[in-house]
This record gives C-alpha cells, structure tokens and sequence, in this order.
C-alpha cells in the first residue's frame, strides 16, 4: 500500500534531474530494486501514469532492474542466494554469512530528449557576426 | 532521439533528508527516541505501556502512536501517564519522515525526555522509511513462529535492537528458538536481543535498564 508515497518521491526526483539536464521530455526511467525491498513494480507503473501527467515525464516507461537477495559465505568465499528456508552457504553449508544485496531502490539512468542545440558552427557563426 | 542520461540516486533520499532534520529537531531539544517497529499483536503497545508505567516518575515520556484508524493505541499511552499523540496514517501501512515531523510539531519537545513512537503493525514496509528516530527496534513475538527472520529479513536486517516479547508462551507453541536466532545473527550479528513478557513482567528490568543508560 505504500506505492504511492514511493511513486511521488520518485517523480520528484526525476522531475528535479530532468530539469538539470535541461531535458524537455523523460521517456525513459532505469531503476535498480532489490528483492528485499518491498516495492511492486507493476504497482509503481500504474500510479506513475496517474501522477507523472502534466509534468516532463509523463507517460514515461519504468524500467525495473532486479537485484537478487544475495549473502556471501566467510568460509568458502561463495556468493550465493539463500535457499528460503535458512540462510546456509548453498555450497559448503556454513553459517558463516552475510547480506551483500537485495536492499537497493535508486534510479540509475534516465532517458531524455534535451532542447536542441545549437551546432557548433551556428554558434561560430554566431559569435564572429 | 532521446539519450540516456546516468544517474546514481537514492529513491527515498527526500524521506532520508526529512529524517536527518527530525533528528537535529530532537538533540536540540535533548529528545532521546525510539521507534518500535512489529506485527500486528506482537505486543507493541503492551511494551509501551510497561515502559511508560516503569520510567514516568523519573522522565518525562511522550508517545506518538501511528496507525492506519482509531486512536486506542494513543488512549492506552496517555492512560499509563504518557503525552500521546495520535497519527491516523490514512491507510499508508507505515510511518515516514514527514508524518513524524508533524507528530513532532504536536509535542512541547522541550518537555519531553524520552520519546517512544509506535509505528504501524508491519513487518515489511517500516523498514523502508528511516523517521529520525536514534534507535529502531523490532518486537518479535514468540507466537508469530521463529521462521519470521527468513521470511522478512529487510526488516530484521536494520534494527539496532531487538525485543522477544512472549516468552512465557515458550512451553505451549512450537518456538525454534535456536533457528530464529541463527537466522537473526546471519542478517544482524550481536544486535541486542531483549527476550521478555509483558503478561509476566520477566525480562522487562534489561530492558527499561537500556532505555535508561540511552537517557542518561
């Protein structure tokens, strides 16, 4: 149920960067989410077409990157994803462990259309009138 | 044609900012808080009332309650001698930075010693929206089954401590003790684990033992 608070402080976001860029539409929004994060992708899609209308990125397509939930092993040295029923090393069975992923929610890239510029021959020419 | 742009941002960095400024908010006014996250039943408010009941002639407490209807929860805190105030999230399923900094905005801080905020019966969600608060803490509770650490290790994961609450009903259910705290050490190794009953009254002097070395 908490989608919508996490879709508005994405849209803030994504507002604020775009502006930066100076881009005019964001088409495009590139997000790494962990499984351990309790954020449901489809969930997300449905209140950003709500709540991104009228603003730079409306209509914009979410792009979801999973990140499993991933430990790593202190005795065998193994990275592996823990079976659901313990947290054991898969391979050497070891409970020597600890969380490397699966926590993550960033937006890592966006794609944007910018203003055009102006070339760098009308800039020239430009300058030498 | 668009052009891909890297960007590397925390989504709830805005939440994660609010929280910053909540703490300031609450050193300066020399506020020590504590946010007590579980499941439903767990015993949330229980533990509260026990708390408020065992510190309240030395400190002064203050209880800001979140749930999602109703303000029972607030009446108990107020009842065993806290100020109270209640926070009807409106059907989010937790708290976040800007609903604390309004319950803040309620309170005489000044006033307040230790500050103690309930938040919404959860085991997923909470764990996502840091308040401010200087210590977060789950109550697990011996019913609810040892398997919940494997099942929602996001929220095991963060805490800086942890309450067992229920212990007297050990003898009656199937309770793993051993497997739910391998699973607790794998995500969050030596975090301080209060087991304790609020039926019984046993366990509860180590922990009001804590929360009075966090106020000194």
């Amino acid at each position: 149920m908490h989608e919508l608070s996490v879709t508005q402080a994405l849209l803030d976001l994504v507002v604020e960067r775009a502006a930066k860029a100076q881009a005019v539409r964001v088409t495009g929004i590139h997000i790494e989410i962990g499984e351990l994060s309790s954020y449901v992708d489809e969930s997300v899609q449905f209140y950003w077409d709500i709540i991104s209308k009228e603003t730079a990125a409306e209509g914009a397509k979410l792009n979801f990157k999973r990140i499993p939930f991933s430990m790593h092993c202190k005795t065998c040295e193994t990275t592996f994803q823990p079976d659901g029923r313990t947290f054991n090393c898969v391979k050497c069975g070891s409970d020597r462990v600890q969380v490397v992923s699966g926590e993550e929610f960033r937006l890592v890239g966006l794609d944007v259309e910018r203003k055009a510029q102006p070339s760098a021959r009308e800039v020239k020419e430009c300058l030498s009138e | 044609m668009p052009e891909r742009i890297a960007v590397v941002e925390q989504i709830m960095g805005a939440n994660e900012r609010l929280a910053t400024q909540n703490r300031r908010k609450l050193d300066a006014a020399g506020v020590v808080a504590i946010n007590l996250m579980a499941s439903p039943g767990a015993g949330k408010t229980s533990l509260i009332e026990h708390t408020v009941k065992a510190l309240r002639a030395e400190y002064d407490i203050a209880v800001i309650d979140g749930d999602v209807a109703t303000g029972i929860d607030a009446g108990r805190a107020a009842q065993a001698g806290a100020r109270a105030v209640q926070i009807n999230t409106g059907g989010e399923c937790h708290l976040d930075a800007v609903m604390l900094q309004q319950g803040l905005e309620q309170l005489e801080l000044e006033r307040v010693d230790l500050l103690i905020v309930e938040n919404v019966g959860n085991l997923i969600c909470p764990a996502a929206f840091a308040l401010g608060t200087h210590k977060n803490i789950l109550i697990a509770s011996i019913p609810e089954g040892a398997d919940k650490p494997y099942k929602y290790p996001g929220m095991y994961k963060g805490v800086d401590a942890l309450v067992i609450n229920k212990i007297d009903l050990q003898p009656y259910v199937d309770f793993d003790m051993a497997y739910f705290k391998k699973g607790v050490e794998a995500l969050n190794p030596g975090v301080l684990t209060f087991p304790l009953s609020c039926k019984t009254g046993e366990g509860l002097a180590a922990w009001h033992q804590w929360l009075e070395t966090l106020l000194e």
